[in-house]
């Protein structure tokens, strides 16, 4: 059938495919391994876990919007030494490739939680988490603040060294995300995630206040589409050897194509996932067969070609 | 370590019927042989509101009653509100539409291995499943008494043929225009010592099942509750529908109702914390 040479990497970590899982939207691996194996997708991306375990925010967690919804977790997880001990094994017995996505309260926690990282087999990158929109302080989302971005990045640079590639994941709540790019970049980030959930809210109105227990939640799903379209256009043309791992939305292969023409090299399915747990399989499966219809030989010649010259059939 | 129901899987299967029951509508589908696998307690996730649908999440429906007949093979039947937006597209489905499910979800309600006086209780939209419950209890020799209670009469769900699996039903309505006058709850601590219950299922709002547990909690009845919270996904990864729950040593975690839940055990819910910060 189609023979595209479906491979991508970021920064040095090579992928025999660009569709991966979302951070928090594949809890563990065991939960989406039911229904496809996952040695079948480019990655996991781990939910982002920090240094002790957290229980999250209270409920309600979820509310639903237009071609969306909104979240409110508040990074409930294992805590590092439990994730390296039970879900990091898991994840190699069954030949996932791994992309491990840590968070922090502090600049110094990300460093701690990749310095355990540092000596664990297995894993093909770091993603860093600096852009998670449910944290009590507004002013603890470091991705809003382009000092704040860099000096995590730059901690996490010194404690990994050269060895894991880092990918920042950025916030597409902020006035400008190339500069906050840039900076993220120059303190050593190997590739970029773009984008985390959008800030938002709902109001319910049999109790006349917001739906989620946590008031404001992250907005995810096709309504966020454009916004991260947008974001990773921009940031590919200001920075365009620097990987993208896209997301935001995509809930089909033409959604995933448009996203990699933007300049994205690889992308996550994470909402889509909640209402269809094979959604990485078909998006991967029918990505392959459009890129082969548009006349591309392989993913790469399609990575950012919204940017070119040039035509396709 | 937890994982979702090691039976579930995404299919496509019919609506064979849809029919007004009152308030409500009850659905049959055909879900074969799948039909077997699905315990009372479990639940289906459905997509709703068909291709272009801005609804993008699945709707998590409780499987209230699965039977095996030479006609249509396996089925299920869900007992559906047309409350919101994806119940209200689902009841208004006529026979031929083929539904995308995943199923079935959760745990299921535990069934003594010994005849035991069990009491059932539901509240408002919860009943639905407690009628597929009596017919296995009632079939394993147990008595089934059931409370059901709602805020008005025209809430309560008691079909004919529900009641033939139970030994008594008794109706409260918080306004009196069913039954007794009062809430579900009031009469349970009297029927649990005039009918010497040992098991309380119970299914209904997060209120009621706390108010059940404050009674059985200081006794020898067992309370087996199915939660409900705000649930994105159905299958364990989303994290949305948390309850807090406590360990053998009293430390409490957020866990996911789709996957430990929806039927727990009452006495290990951390009641008082659900809805605040740990």
């Amino acid at each position: 059938m189609t023979s595209v040479d479906f491979s991508t990497t970021l920064g040095n970590a090579w992928f025999a495919s660009p569709v991966f899982t979302a951070s928090g939207c594949a809890s563990s691996g065991r939960e989406l391994a039911q229904f496809f194996p996952l040695r079948d997708i480019g990655g996991v991306v781990t939910k982002s876990v920090m240094s002790r375990p957290r229980t999250g925010r209270p409920t309600p967690r979820m509310a639903e919007t237009p071609s969306g919804m909104l979240n409110s977790i508040g990074l409930q997880g294992p805590g590092i030494d439990a994730f390296i001990a039970k879900d990091i094994p898991y994840l190699i017995e069954e030949k996932a490739r791994i992309i491990v996505s840590i968070a922090g309260e502090t600049i110094e926690e990300y460093s701690t939680v990749a310095r355990k990282l540092r000596s664990v087999a297995g894993i093909s990158a770091i993603e860093v988490n600096i852009s998670c929109p449910n944290v009590e302080n507004r002013g603890l989302v470091f991705a809003c603040d382009p000092d704040a971005s860099r000096r995590v990045i730059d901690g996490v640079k010194r404690t990994v060294g050269g060895e894991l590639p880092i990918i920042a994941k950025l916030s597409p709540d902020v006035t400008d995300l190339v500069s906050i790019a840039r900076g993220v970049v120059d303190a050593g980030a190997d590739a970029l995630a773009l984008i985390n959930t959008v800030l938002g809210m709902a109001i319910n109105l049999e109790t006349m206040r917001p739906y989620l227990a946590g008031k404001t939640g992250g907005l995810s799903g096709p309504a966020i589409k454009p916004i991260a379209i947008r974001a990773v256009y921009q940031v590919h043309e200001a920075l365009p050897k620097i990987p993208i791992l896209g997301m935001g939305g995509i809930a089909t292969a033409k959604d995933a194509l448009e996203m990699i023409v933007a300049g994205a090299s690889g992308v996550s399915i994470g909402t889509a996932s909640f209402s269809n747990p094979t959604a990485l399989i078909t998006i991967a499966t029918e990505l392959k067969e459009l890129l082969a219809t548009k006349g591309f030989a392989s993913l790469r010649d399609a990575i950012g070609f919204a940017h070119r010259s040039g035509q396709v059939d | 370590m937890t994982q979702i129901n090691r039976n579930a899987v995404a299919i496509h299967a019919p609506i064979i019927s849809n029919k007004r029951v009152g308030q409500y509508n009850q659905l049959i589908i055909d879900i074969g042989d799948l039909s077997r696998l699905c315990k009372p307690g479990n639940f289906v996730a459905i997509k709703l509101g068909g291709q272009s649908s801005n609804m993008i999440l699945r709707r998590a429906f409780a499987i209230s009653r699965t039977s095996s007949s030479a006609t249509f093979g396996g089925t299920m039947e869900l007992i559906v509100a047309p409350y919101g937006q994806g119940s209200t597209w689902l009841c208004a489905q006529s026979e031929g539409v083929v539904l995308d499910l995943i199923l079935p979800l959760g745990t299921a309600f535990g069934i003594p291995t010994e005849p035991v006086k069990v009491l059932l209780v539901g509240g408002g939209y919860g009943s639905a499943p407690l009628f597929g419950l009596a017919e296995v209890l009632y079939a394993r020799g147990c008595r089934v008494d059931m409370l059901l209670g709602a805020s008005t009469g025209a809430k309560i769900y008691a079909p004919m043929e529900g009641k033939r699996s139970v030994n008594s039903l008794r109706i409260h309505t918080e306004d009196g225009s069913m039954g007794q006058m009062g809430r579900v709850t009031d009469p349970i601590g009297a029927l649990i010592n005039d009918l010497d219950i040992g098991v309380i299922y119970s299914c209904g709002p997060m209120a009621m099942l706390a108010a059940i547990d404050a009674i059985t909690k200081d006794s020898n009845v067992l309370h087996q509750c199915a939660v409900e919270e705000a649930m994105a996904c159905g299958v364990g990864i989303c994290m949305t529908c948390v309850v807090p729950v406590t360990d053998g040593t009293g430390a409490v975690s957020m866990l996911r109702s789709c996957i430990d839940g929806p039927v727990m055990d009452g006495a290990r819910v951390a009641w008082d914390k659900v809805g605040k910060t740990l």
